[in-house]
């Protein structure tokens, strides 16, 4: 069973990010790029799967700019079997993705497609859903736990009031959530590996996939930071704020 | 145009986010119609029916609904979209909703707009980015407006009088999923994300039975839920649905209580909403001061049983 791993480049998790002045996007000038958090917890439990012989091959595809080249690096070294740029420098946004890694997935054929559950970019967590309903395949997202049983996997959910576990045939579209596992560090061997690993670079547009954008974006603002409060000296101080300043208790 | 609610609920109850969806769904002009999908769920119909700003109750039961998958709940509503001509289809951005959401946006062929937090008008929203960092305006001229509602950002539809219940034909059964098992924490405390007042804990409570000694007497003075921080859910002290931040529950209480929580950016995506924030730590450099109403910089093994005792 093949298993196809989409990831995204998107911004370090450790980065604050600005506005531009103009209120016209991000600025990302200069700013530190990383492979998609949940979506290296995703490349993570496709390697292990095949560690443990329940996959034959880990194919980890990412859509966008040539810069994406990096973060499929990252995943080849983190032991990926293989990578799939679809290059485009246009705006992607999830409902063109999803288009595009259908695509990918009607000439790979995966058995199972494991993505993370969210870009912390846009925050949109859509792309997995969009893809299973695409393919015609079950879905579990916010994916705790993925059990690989024959021609089915059992996938632990968390969900607002706990867990779910569902029972879904293959091929499924799975999301992960950060307790699925914990992603390796690359090591320097394998990231040296990594480079001589196959990387192929297909441009959007071989695949018949109108991207357009469907969504504008207007302007971006930073939320109105909240006021700084003050420190209370003791426990006494702090429950007559509450009772009498702030009247919440 | 019709604008169809899909409402959450276990068969039993309808689950109270479907309700800040429901105030939303108003605020883009047109009739709002709410859908009850499930199996055995007249009690769900007959509440449903009465939430004020609904013109209308569509109800669809079949076996194949009674866990509210996605995979037919989605073919569902594209049948319900295409035969009744919706404008718009909206779920609350719980866990629930942004399962299903983009999977009937992909059905539809339409883009969907994610955790919307204010709506200017049909096509004009807003939603936030990177963990809150950022708010961005969205315009969409989609022929279906696919959206999630960021609960926090919307009010509760109360009652009024019941409206007229239709009932509709099932969609197709697809097989593609199953439920084998819920394990749902059951809780005499409010719900997390509709809670008045939230006290939650972090790192500096060491363990889970800390946790339970120190907070629950607190939660049970204020009549509180309890909450946490990823870094205390990664560390085992308390189940993953406590987490408060980016990837677990926003929330926005009246009063929320931060017991030994540093403030990662993580969590503040998830809480810095809320009215009133207190913040116990030792730490006086915690980042967590920064959005607090009240920072007490005190050890809280001391402070918070001080707290309870004095409530």
């Amino acid at each position: 069973m093949k298993v196809l791993v989409p990831v995204k480049r998107v911004v370090d998790y450790n980065v604050k990010v600005r506005v531009r002045s103009d209120n016209s996007g991000v600025d990302l000038n200069g700013v530190k790029m990383a492979i998609n958090p949940f979506d290296e917890i995703a490349v993570e439990e496709a390697v292990r799967l095949r560690e443990s012989q329940l996959a034959s091959e880990v194919i980890v595809v990412s859509c966008g700019s040539a810069a994406s080249q990096e973060t499929l690096r990252t995943a080849l070294a983190m032991g990926a079997d293989r990578a799939i740029l679809v290059e485009s420098d246009a705006e992607l946004q999830p409902l063109a993705v999803a288009r595009l890694l259908k695509a990918v997935a009607d000439r790979e054929q995966p058995g199972l497609v494991i993505c993370g559950k969210q870009a912390i970019d846009d925050d949109a967590n859509q792309t997995g859903q969009m893809l299973a309903a695409l393919m015609g395949v079950g879905q579990a997202t916010f994916a705790s736990k993925l059990v690989v049983d024959g021609n089915a996997i059992q996938v632990t959910r968390e969900v607002d009031g706990g867990l779910e576990t569902l029972a879904l045939k293959l091929p499924a579209v799975v999301t992960a959530d950060l307790r699925l596992n914990e992603p390796r560090y690359a090591t320097l061997p394998n990231i040296m590996k990594a480079k001589k690993k196959p990387l192929e670079a297909l441009p959007a547009a071989s695949l018949g996939v109108d991207v357009t954008p469907r969504l504008r974006h207007g302007r971006h603002e930073e939320p109105a930071p909240r006021k700084g409060g003050v420190k209370v000296a003791d426990v006494a101080e702090l429950v007559g704020k509450l009772k009498n300043e702030a009247k919440v208790i | 145009m019709k604008t169809l609610v899909i409402a959450e609920h276990d068969n039993t109850r309808l689950a109270g986010a479907t309700r800040h969806a429901v105030t939303a769904a108003a605020l883009l002009g047109g009739e709002v119609e709410l859908l009850v999908a499930g199996e055995g769920c007249g009690a769900v119909v007959d509440e449903a029916a009465r939430v004020a700003g609904v013109s209308r109750v569509i109800r669809v039961e079949a076996p194949f609904y009674r866990d509210l998958l996605a995979e037919n709940l989605a073919a569902l509503v594209l049948s319900l979209v295409q035969l009744k001509s919706y404008g718009s289809v909206l779920a609350a951005s719980t866990a629930w909703g942004k399962n299903l959401a983009p999977r009937i946006a992909a059905l539809l062929d339409v883009a969907q707009v994610s955790d919307v937090v204010k709506i200017s008008g049909r096509g004009c929203y807003q939603r936030p980015i990177y963990a809150g960092n950022v708010l961005v305006g969205v315009e969409s001229d989609e022929p279906v407006q696919v959206l999630t509602l960021r609960t926090t950002a919307f009010d509760a539809a109360g009652d009024g009088a019941p409206v007229p219940v239709e009932v509709a034909e099932a969609g197709p059964d697809l097989g593609l999923s199953q439920l084998l098992r819920r394990e749902i924490s059951r809780s005499e405390r409010p719900e997390l994300g509709a809670a008045k007042i939230v006290v939650s804990g972090g790192r500096g409570l060491g363990n889970g039975d800390n946790y339970q000694q120190v907070l629950t007497p607190l939660a049970d003075r204020l009549g509180a839920a309890l909450g946490a921080s990823r870094a205390a859910v990664d560390a085992g002290y308390v189940p993953n649905d406590y987490q408060v931040g980016q990837t677990g529950k926003i929330v926005a209480p009246g009063l929320y209580v931060a017991v030994g929580i540093s403030g990662a950016i993580q969590h503040l995506a998830g809480m810095k909403d809320s009215g009133v924030i207190v913040a116990i730590n030792k730490d006086p450099d915690a980042p967590i001061f920064q959005v607090a109403d009240y920072g007490l910089v005190a050890d809280l093994f001391e402070a918070v049983p001080a707290l309870t005792a004095t409530l």
